[in-house]
C-alpha cells in the first residue's frame, strides 16, 4: 500500500444496499395446482383441501391458467421479458405447513425476468428499480404453535403466490417505501392481488447490507441481513433504517456483520435475531416432473399485453399534464384504482377547464378523504367504491360552491350530510335552507338590527376602534346563519358602518 | 463417487432424519454404491444432448380457474395420526 493516510473507521462513508423480495397472493378463485377455493380467510380449518394440497399419494397437480395469466400481466407491467419456456421446480422444504415435503416454485426458467419499475424520488426525479424476476409458486399452510405442538391448517396451502424480486438497487429507506407503494398500486391496478399486508396477501422481505465506497468501487457487497415479519410499508422503512444504523455501528466498531435472518419487533421498533445462519439454502431445486413445461407463444403475450389497464404512473402523469394537478394530489388520486375512477368520473361531470380538476382534487383529498378516514375501519381509501356519494353528486356540490349558491364552509356541511344520506346536494341545500344570502336588502336588514342591538360597539368603532369590524362581520354571519355571501356582507357592512 | 460421513449427515439433517453413527456409516456405503452404479452413465457422450427433464410430448396443461368442492374436514383428517379441533396436530416445529 502506498497510501499514506488511512481513513479512520468512524469517518468511513457507507452506502446502503437493499434488494426487495415481495410475495403477493394472486387473486384467483381456486388454488395454484388444485381447484380448492381460495376463500380461506375466516373459514374453519382444513375445509379447503383435497388430495392434491393434502399431498395424498398419487394426486397430481394441474396449473391454474388464471394465475399464469396474472403473472404474465404483472411481468409486462413491470417491463419484464416473458420467457418463451417456463418451468416449475420443486424446492425441498421439510415443514408440515406444506405436506408434500417441497414447495412447487420456479427456479431456472421463471415466467418473467429482467424488468424494472420506475419510482419517484423525493427531489422530484424518477429512478428505475430493476426487477430480476417474477415467478409463480404456492403458499404454505398456516401453523399455530402451542404447548409443544403445532396445529396445522392447510386451507392456505397451495394458494397461488407471485414472487417479485428486485436487483439490489434500493439505496435508502424512502426508496424502499416508494418502491413498495408503487408496486402495490400496480398490482391493484392490474387486479392481480389485493395487496393487503394486514391480511397476509402481501409480504415484504428486504435484504439489507451496507458497503464502503471502496467496496462499491470494486463491485463488492457487504454481508446481507434478511428481515421478516414486517406488516406495513412503514415497518419496512423503519426496519431498513434501523438495520442500516446497526450494521454501520458494528463496522465502525471494527466488527463484522453476520449473515442472519432478523425479525422486526414492532413494539420496540428494532430488529431481533430470528435464527442464525442456516444451511437452509440447500433447497435442492429440480424440475417438477408432475408438471409439463409452459410454452408461451408471442401472440399470447401480445393478447395479455392488450389487457393491461393504464398503470398508476401513467395516470399520475396524465393528471399532471392534461389536468394541471399538483404532484401530491396526482399521486394520491392515481394510487388506487377505485379512487382514480371516482376522481375521473367527477372530473367528467364537473369539467376540465379553469383549474377545475385541481379544485376537485383538493376537495377530494381534503374534505372527502377526511370523512372516509373517519369511517368504519378507516385508513383504506378503497372504501370509496362503496360510499353513498356518487361522483356526479360530488361534482354538483362543487358547482354549487362555484356558482355561489352556497359558500365553501356550507359546502363542507352539505358534504357531511351527503356522506350519510347519499342525497343530491341541491336537495339538502333546499331542505335545510342553506343557500347563500347575497340579496343586499336582506343583508342590510340584518346589519341594521345588529347596529341597533350593539350601540356601544358601534360608537367605539366610529371613534376609531377599527378592530371591532371583525366583531360586526361575525354578527352578520351569525344573524344569517352563515349563509351570507361573505364578500357581499363585507361590502355592505363597510358601507353602512361609517354611518 | 464416495459420499463422506459428513455428506450423509448433512442430507439426513435436511430430511429431518435422526440417524445413529452405525446407520450413517451403513448409508454412506450403500448410497455410494448406488451413485457409483448411476455414474456409469457418465461414460456416454451427451455433449450434443440438451437437458431433458420432460420425456412426454406435453406442454401447457392447465385448468380453468373454477373452484370445485373440497373434502369435508373429517375426511381430510381421516388419515391423520393426531388431530385436534379440526387441525392436524404435530410435534412443535420450532424448538423453544
Ligand atoms: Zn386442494
Amino acid at each position: 500500500m502506498s497510501m499514506t493516510t488511512v481513513a479512520r473507521p468512524e469517518e468511513t462513508t457507507f452506502e446502503l444496499v437493499v434488494g426487495m423480495e415481495v410475495h403477493a397472493q394472486v387473486l384467483t378463485q381456486s388454488k395454484m395446482f388444485c381447484r380448492c377455493a381460495t376463500d380461506y380467510q375466516g373459514a374453519p380449518p382444513n375445509t379447503r383441501t383435497c388430495p392434491v394440497c393434502l399431498a395424498l399419494p398419487g394426486a397430481l397437480p394441474v396449473i391454474n391458467r388464471a394465475a399464469v395469466e396474472a403473472t404474465i400481466r404483472t411481468g409486462l407491467a413491470l417491463n419484464c421479458r416473458i420467457n418463451e419456456t417456463a418451468v416449475f421446480a420443486r424446492k425441498n422444504y421439510t415443514y408440515p405447513d406444506l405436506p408434500k415435503g417441497y414447495q412447487i416454485s420456479q427456479y431456472e426458467l421463471p415466467l418473467c425476468a429482467d424488468g424494472y419499475l420506475e419510482i419517484d424520488l423525493e427531489d422530484g426525479s424518477t429512478k428505475r428499480v430493476r426487477i430480476r424476476r417474477v415467478h409463480l409458486e404456492e403458499d404454505t399452510g398456516r401453523s399455530v404453535h402451542e404447548g409443544g405442538y403445532s396445529y396445522i391448517d392447510l386451507n392456505r396451502a397451495g394458494v397461488p403466490l407471485m414472487e417479485i424480486v428486485t436487483e439490489a438497487d434500493i439505496h435508502s429507506p424512502e426508496e424502499a417505501y416508494a418502491y413498495l407503494t408503487r408496486l402495490r398500486a400496480t398490482l391493484r391496478a392490474l387486479g392481480v392481488s389485493s395487496g393487503d399486508m394486514e391480511k397476509g396477501a402481501l409480504r415484504c422481505e428486504p435484504n439489507i447490507s451496507v458497503r464502503t465506497l471502496e467496496q462499491k468501487a470494486r463491485g463488492e457487497y457487504g454481508v446481507k441481513v434478511e428481515v421478516k415479519n414486517l406488516n406495513s410499508f412503514r415497518s419496512v422503512r423503519n426496519a431498513i433504517a434501523y438495520e442500516m444504523e446497526r450494521q454501520i455501528a458494528i463496522l465502525r466498531a471494527g466488527g463484522s456483520v453476520e449473515q442472519v435472518n432478523m425479525g422486526w419487533d414492532e413494539e420496540r421498533q428494532c430488529t431481533v435475531l430470528q435464527r442464525g445462519k442456516e444451511d437452509a439454502h440447500d433447497y435442492r431445486y429440480f424440475p417438477e416432473p408432475d408438471l409439463p413445461p409452459l410454452r408461451i407463444p408471442r401472440e399470447e403475450v401480445e393478447r395479455l399485453a392488450a389487457t393491461l389497464p393504464e398503470l398508476p404512473a401513467a395516470k399520475r402523469n396524465r393528471y399532471e399534464q392534461a389536468w394541471g394537478l399538483r404532484r401530491t394530489e396526482a399521486n394520491i388520486l392515481s394510487g388506487e384504482a377505485a379512487v382514480a375512477r371516482f376522481f375521473e368520473e367527477a372530473v367528467a361531470a364537473y369539467g376540465e377547464s379553469d383549474g377545475k380538476p385541481q379544485r376537485l382534487a383538493t376537495w377530494m383529498t381534503g374534505e372527502l378523504f377526511r370523512l372516509l378516514y373517519a369511517d368504519g375501519e378507516g385508513q383504506d381509501l378503497r372504501q370509496i367504491a362503496s360510499i353513498k356519494i356518487r361522483p356526479t353528486q360530488f361534482a354538483a356540490l362543487l358547482k354549487l360552491v362555484d356558482d355561489k349558491v352556497i359558500n365553501p364552509n356550507t359546502g363542507k356541511k352539505v358534504l357531511e350530510i351527503m356522506y350519510v344520506t347519499g342525497e343530491d346536494p341541491q336537495v339538502i341545500v333546499e331542505r335545510e335552507g342553506l343557500a347563500m344570502v347575497s340579496d343586499v336588502s336582506a343583508i342590510d336588514e340584518a346589519i341594521a338590527a345588529i347596529f341597533a342591538a350593539n350601540p356601544t360597539e358601534l360608537a367605539r368603532y366610529r371613534a376609531g376602534e377599527e378592530k371591532l369590524f371583525g366583531f360586526f362581520m361575525g354578527q352578520v354571519m351569525r344573524a344569517t346563519k352563515g349563509k351570507a355571501d361573505p364578500a357581499a356582507a363585507k361590502e355592505r357592512l363597510l358601507q353602512l358602518i361609517r354611518g | 463417487m464416495h459420499l463422506t460421513i459428513d455428506d450423509v449427515r448433512h442430507v439426513a439433517d435436511l430430511a429431518r432424519l435422526h440417524l445413529t453413527d452405525e446407520e450413517v456409516r451403513l448409508y454412506a456405503q450403500q448410497l455410494s454404491a448406488i451413485l457409483d452404479y448411476a455414474e456409469r452413465l457418465q461414460e456416454v457422450d451427451t455433449s450434443d444432448v440438451p437437458p431433458t427433464p420432460y420425456v412426454l410430448p406435453l406442454q401447457n396443461v392447465m385448468a380453468e380457474d373454477v373452484p370445485q368442492p373440497s373434502l369435508l374436514n373429517e375426511v381430510a383428517l381421516a388419515n391423520a395420526p393426531d388431530k385436534a379441533d379440526g387441525f392436524f396436530r404435530v410435534r412443535a416445529v420450532f424448538e423453544e
